[in-house]
Order: C-alpha cells, then sequence, then structure tokens
C-alpha cells in the first residue's frame, strides 16, 4: 500500500437513462481523494449522487466516463467480485437462507479458506463485533442491530482495502444509532481500514468522519474536515445542508484588505472578515449561524444590527429568538440556557439588538 | 374435528366448505372410488365389466408381467407395460427438465423489466391457455410436418436437401409436451424469482462470488421453492399425458397415458385402464412425496 490515497476517483461520471427517456447524470464529473486509514463520509440529500459513487467504488455500477481507482490501481471495469473493498449494505442483505456462520464465512469460503480455518475466523469476528456464540442462528431471528453487527462482521473479516457503508445506520433507532456510531468510530480506528460512510444525517457526517465530502446534484461542493465544513462553508447549499445558518442578501459597498463592508438594504451595514476579494456593488449573501449571534449584548463584537423580536423558541439547551430587522432580513439567534431555570432575554414583540464579530459570518456568492 | 362444526359459527363453516366439500366427494373422491372397483374385476366383453362382477388381481399382475393374459400371444413381452411406464417417466423427466432450463432464465428476464413490460410478457405467457389445448397441438403439428413450416424454411434456406423428419417421434413428442407445460413451469418460478432481493447478488459478488458461485450459491436456493413447484406441476401431468403423445407421436410413441386411454376405446379393456390408472396415480405420488421429504429442509430454509 505505497500509495497514500485509498480511493481515488478522477472526473468520474455516471448518467442513467430515466424511464421518460432523458438522460440523467447521477455523478457529474466527481474529483475525490480518500485517503489511506481514514473515516470518509459521503454526506447529502437522497439523489445528491452519494450513493451511485458509493456503488462505483464498490463495482455494482460502472462509470459512464472518469476513472476510479484503489490505492492506485485502476478499478474503473473490474467487476465488484473481483475489488478488494467489501460493502455494508443499508438493510444488510444478509442472506437469509444461511445462518450466520455462514453469512460471516461467505467471503472466505469463495476465497477458498478452509472449513477449521474458517469458523475460527469467524468466532473472532462475532468476538469483534461483540456477538459471540450467535453462529447458528438465522437473519431473521436477530434484532436490527445485530443484523447490523453481522453485516459489519460479514465484510471485516475479509479485511478488505476499503469498506464501504451505505446508510448502515438508517434502519436503527436514534438511541441505537447514537451507540453504534461510536462504535464505528471506535472499530475503525481498531482495525485502521478505510471506511467509506454514505449517509443523509449532517450530525452523524460531522460526529464521525475525518472528512466529508458535500454532495449535491450529482457534484461534490465541498470536501473538507467536519470543523472546516461547518465554519467555512463554501456555498449556500453547504451551509445550508450542515447545522443551520441565517442568509443575509446585501451588496458589498467597499472592501478595505480582508474587511468587506455589506450593505444589507433597509436592515444596517455589517463588517466581515474574508480572504477573497469582491467588487464594489456585487451582490452577494452574508450567511452566519444562530449560535454566533447574541442578543442585546452590545460592543461584543463589533456588528449590531436593530430588530424585533417575532417569537420566542424554548428547545431545552438553548432558546431559539427570530428577530426581524427594519429592511425584512430576518435571523435565528440562539441563546444557551446556562443559568439555572429558563430566563427569556427578550419577549416577543421586544426591541433588540443583535450582535456578532466580524470573524463569524461568511460572505458566500453561490 | 366435528366440535368444529358446532354452534352458530359451525354451521356458517359448514355452509362456506359444504358445497366444495361436496363437489369433492361426487366428483373426484367417488370416481376414484368406482375406477378401484373396476380394476379388481373381469372385463366385459363389449367394454365395460362383467356383470354380475367377478373379483381378480389379474389386471394388477398383467401390468408386471404382460405375458399373464389369456389374450396374449407367443411373442410376447413380458415387460411390454413396465417399458412404456419407465418411457413416460424417462419423457417426463426430460421435459420437467427442459421446462425449468429454459423457463427460469426467462422467468428472470421478465421480472427484471419494469411493471408494464413485466405484465405484458406475463400475458403472452398464459395467453396459450385461452386457446383449445388441442387446437394448439394440432398447429404444432402443422409446423413440424414434412411439409410443414419449418421443413419448408430450411429447404427454402438451402439448410436442408430432404425435409428433416420432425413429426411421428419421440422427438415431437417432448417438443409438444415442453410446448404445452412451459407457462406451468414459467408461472410457479416467476413468483419466486420476482419476490427474490437482487441486492444480495450484489452482497455476494461484493463479498467475492463470481457470478455462477453467486447462482449457485445465493438466487437458486432461495428461489428452490418455484423450481420444486415447477417441477411437480409438470412432471405429474406430463408422465399421464396421452393427447400430444397422440397427435405429435402419431400412434408411433407409447405413453403410460396413452395406454390408459386405449384401454377404455379400442381395447375395450376398462379393469386394465382402471389397474394403471391406479399404480401411476400412485407411483407418481410416492416419487413426489419421497421428492418433497428429501427437499424440504433445503426448502424450508430457503423460504
Amino acid at each position: 500500500m505505497a500509495n497514500e490515497f485509498a480511493v481515488e476517483m478522477q472526473d468520474v461520471l455516471k448518467q442513467f437513462v430515466t424511464p421518460e427517456g432523458g438522460i440523467l447524470a447521477a455523478v457529474n464529473h466527481v474529483t475525490m481523494q480518500i485517503k489511506d486509514g481514514e473515516f470518509f463520509s459521503l454526506l447529502g440529500p437522497s439523489g445528491c449522487g452519494k450513493t451511485t459513487s458509493l456503488r462505483m467504488i464498490a463495482g455494482f455500477e460502472l462509470p459512464t466516463d472518469g476513472k476510479i481507482l484503489i490505492h492506485g490501481k485502476e478499478m474503473s471495469q473490474v467487476p465488484a467480485f473481483q475489488r478488494p473493498v467489501n460493502t455494508v449494505f443499508q438493510q444488510y442483505a444478509l442472506f437469509p437462507h444461511m445462518t450466520v456462520e455462514q453469512n460471516i464465512g461467505f467471503g472466505l469460503e469463495m476465497k477458498g479458506v478452509a472449513r477449521a480455518e474458517r469458523s475460527k475466523r469467524v468466532s473472532e469476528a462475532l468476538e469483534m463485533v461483540r456477538l459471540p456464540g450467535m453462529e447458528l442462528r438465522r437473519p431473521k431471528q436477530l434484532s436490527g442491530g445485530q443484523q447490523q453487527r453481522i453485516a459489519l462482521a460479514r465484510a471485516l473479516i475479509n479485511k478488505p482495502e476499503v469498506l464501504l457503508l451505505d446508510e448502515p445506520l438508517g434502519a436503527l433507532d436514534l438511541k441505537l444509532r447514537k451507540e453504534m456510531q461510536l462504535e464505528l468510530k471506535t472499530l475503525q480506528r481498531e482495525v485502521g481500514i478505510t471506511f467509506i460512510y454514505v449517509t443523509h444525517d449532517q450530525e452523524e457526517a460531522l460526529t464521525m468522519s475525518d472528512r466529508i465530502a458535500v454532495m449535491s446534484k450529482g457534484v461534490a461542493l465541498q470536501i473538507g474536515q467536519p470543523e472546516e465544513i461547518y465554519e467555512r462553508p463554501a456555498t449556500k447549499f453547504v451551509a445550508d445542508f450542515i447545522g443551520e445558518t441565517n442568509f443575509l442578501d446585501g451588496v458589498v459597498r467597499s472592501q478595505n484588505g480582508s474587511i468587506v463592508e455589506v450593505d444589507l438594504p433597509g436592515s444596517g451595514t455589517v463588517q466581515v472578515e474574508s480572504s477573497r476579494t469582491f467588487t464594489n456593488g456585487q451582490a452577494v449573501t452574508v450567511a452566519v449561524r444562530p449560535e454566533k449571534l447574541s442578543l442585546n449584548h452590545e460592543g461584543k463584537g463589533g456588528n449590531t444590527l436593530k430588530g424585533r423580536v417575532e417569537e420566542v423558541i424554548y428547545i431545552g439547551t438553548d432558546t431559539q429568538y427570530g428577530v426581524r430587522f427594519a429592511g425584512s432580513h430576518k435571523v435565528r439567534v440562539r441563546e444557551q440556557n446556562i443559568t439555572q431555570g429558563h430566563k427569556e432575554i427578550a419577549k416577543t414583540g421586544d426591541e433588540v439588538t443583535v450582535s456578532f464579530t466580524n470573524l463569524s459570518p461568511r460572505i458566500l456568492t453561490e | 374435528m366435528l366440535k368444529f362444526f358446532r354452534g352458530k359459527k359451525g354451521f356458517q363453516l359448514l355452509g362456506l366448505l359444504g358445497p366444495g366439500a361436496l363437489w369433492m366427494l361426487v366428483f373426484f373422491n367417488l370416481p376414484i372410488l368406482i375406477v378401484l372397483f373396476i380394476s379388481f374385476v373381469e372385463r366385459g366383453r363389449a367394454g365395460g365389466i362383467k356383470l354380475p362382477p367377478v373379483y381378480t388381481l389379474e389386471n394388477y399382475v398383467q401390468f408386471f408381467n404382460a405375458c399373464s393374459s389369456q389374450f396374449s400371444g407367443p411373442q410376447c413381452d413380458s415387460l411390454l407395460y413396465l417399458g412404456i411406464f419407465g418411457s413416460s417417466v424417462r419423457i417426463g423427466f426430460i421435459v420437467t427438465l427442459w421446462c425449468i432450463l429454459l423457463g427460469y432464465p426467462l422467468s428472470y428476464f421478465i421480472s427484471k423489466q419494469r411493471q408494464l413490460w413485466r405484465d405484458a410478457l406475463m400475458i403472452l405467457v398464459i395467453i396459450p391457455f385461452w386457446t383449445n389445448f388441442l387446437v394448439r397441438t394440432y398447429a404444432l403439428k402443422q409446423v413440424l410436418a414434412t411439409e410443414g413450416l419449418l421443413n419448408s424454411f430450411l429447404m427454402n434456406l438451402h439448410l436442408i436437401n430432404q425435409p428433416l423428419d420432425l413429426l411421428f417421434n419421440e422427438f415431437a413428442v417432448i417438443i409438444g409436451l415442453i410446448y404445452g407445460y412451459l407457462p406451468f413451469a414459467i408461472l410457479p418460478m416467476y413468483a419466486s424469482i420476482e419476490k427474490f432481493d437482487h441486492t444480495l447478488m450484489e452482497a455476494a459478488a461484493d463479498l467475492g462470488a463470481s457470478p455462477r458461485q453467486a447462482f449457485l450459491r445465493v438466487m437458486l436456493p432461495m428461489t428452490m421453492p418455484g423450481v420444486v413447484a415447477a417441477l411437480v406441476l409438470v412432471f405429474v401431468p406430463v408422465v399421464g399425458a396421452f393427447i400430444t403423445p397422440d397427435i405429435m407421436g402419431g400412434g408411433k410413441v407409447e405413453m403410460i397415458g396413452t395406454l390408459i386411454n386405449r384401454q377404455f376405446g379400442v381395447a375395450r379393456n376398462w379393469p386394465f385402464g382402471s389397474a394403471m390408472s391406479l399404480i401411476l396415480m400412485l407411483l407418481v405420488l410416492i416419487g413426489v412425496i419421497y421428492y418433497f421429504r428429501s427437499s424440504t429442509e433445503e426448502t424450508r430454509r430457503a423460504m
């Protein structure tokens, strides 16, 4: 494994013929490099091309154009059964007519591993997923969570170069999901295998991944570490899809070095730090997270806008205030409920100020 | 059992089950009892049975030893009937095998189509049932005849110089039977294959199984119930078939069905025909039960 990258997608295109006879690019010229040993997530809403990308890496679909390399070896046209990857399927796809032992041992059997060796390694794999002694059960006799672990063991026992996971936690209830998220992450560190994880759950992706690719409409919009994606989203879509974001439409008034002054018509002017260069008069969107705003706390950061509270929503850890500025821009402000007992900073209809530093927002153009 | 039919619920149940049960009793069980009776008596001179009945085992003995009959000539072959039975079973196996071999890929192909196409193709499979079986068999005869469609076609293409002998032999009978019973193989196999989750084939490929291995280890075992149903639905009627061997074989291919048919017709030997019917029924029943017992474990697992 001399190659630094476990998987490389080079300008990969996948077109499907729709039932209406049109052509749909499920994956539209995607290029990404997944490092060896990393936990990499493909994140996006349904139909964004994340599953199709995974299926092309697995070999269930062949790309229309472009290349897929696994540890430097061209794999684009290699059939699935000859690829050094294994998959954990969304609905687990365990073989219902086989026992747990036969299911987990299937890959080894295909490789021609002798029965005794196989059964030894199956018990080890069952230990690893903490389901020892389950050899003779049938998949139907197991709970969803157990089936999930069996599917994981069935894939990992083959020591794949890359493990592909297609929304493996989607069918589990919330509590079990959270547990499995941590367990998967721990397991990944232990076995040191590259994981490629498809999910539409942004929280799941942020929690588990070393890096995330955010996809939409067949395109990888941004690839980066979780904090990079969250703190510095590249596009409006990314900012909106990952966490909550307030979007304020405005026009660039001036730029002084890294400080950009943006006019929010009717609501006031804000200063935002940006490494990019803008032209005066350019239409932009200022994106800022609700938790980076503070209510009635002037002097904290430099930007202050006046508005009126339209709604107050108590959500346990935080209270969310909906504030409308004069120029009809509306923002959500999140204040943590730190003190004991719930105390509202403002009530519906109150005149308030909303402040934030010039480092908090991002200026987005697309 | 009788406790079942007590009270008001019992009356309703009786009302629902009664007519069907009565029908089976009068038109199915009773005739079999009559056949059973006839098989144990001597034949009448002009068909029917001798009256008053004279009980005998001769009809059964005759099946296993054709020369036991008082009518048998000096060149009689004592294994004649057993031989015909054997060749019926052999033809039954050949036809069943072909029906499954041809029907399975076809069922698979149909199941992979989009809904609209799937329905259309299934209707095409079923359409032949809307036409009389006899008429269809005669039509097929025209295709295979010496001056028939197939021969003229091949002659015109100069692929052959002389017409092939496609009719009035075992080949013709087998072709006729495959044609007639293929839908009975397709329907149950299609039902099984359509339910099959194709993700499992991807899972098998993902774990390193070649398409052949994936088919043998995953898809075939899981669709086995459909194959077994096809086997029974084709094999049982084919072994006892008489219209197809009669028409396509032109009297030259003897099967147990044509033999039985003849006993009730020209041979006017009802008791022997009855005995053969019961022997056929019994042997097929034993065969099917044996097959089910040996394969249920596998089948049950697949389901």
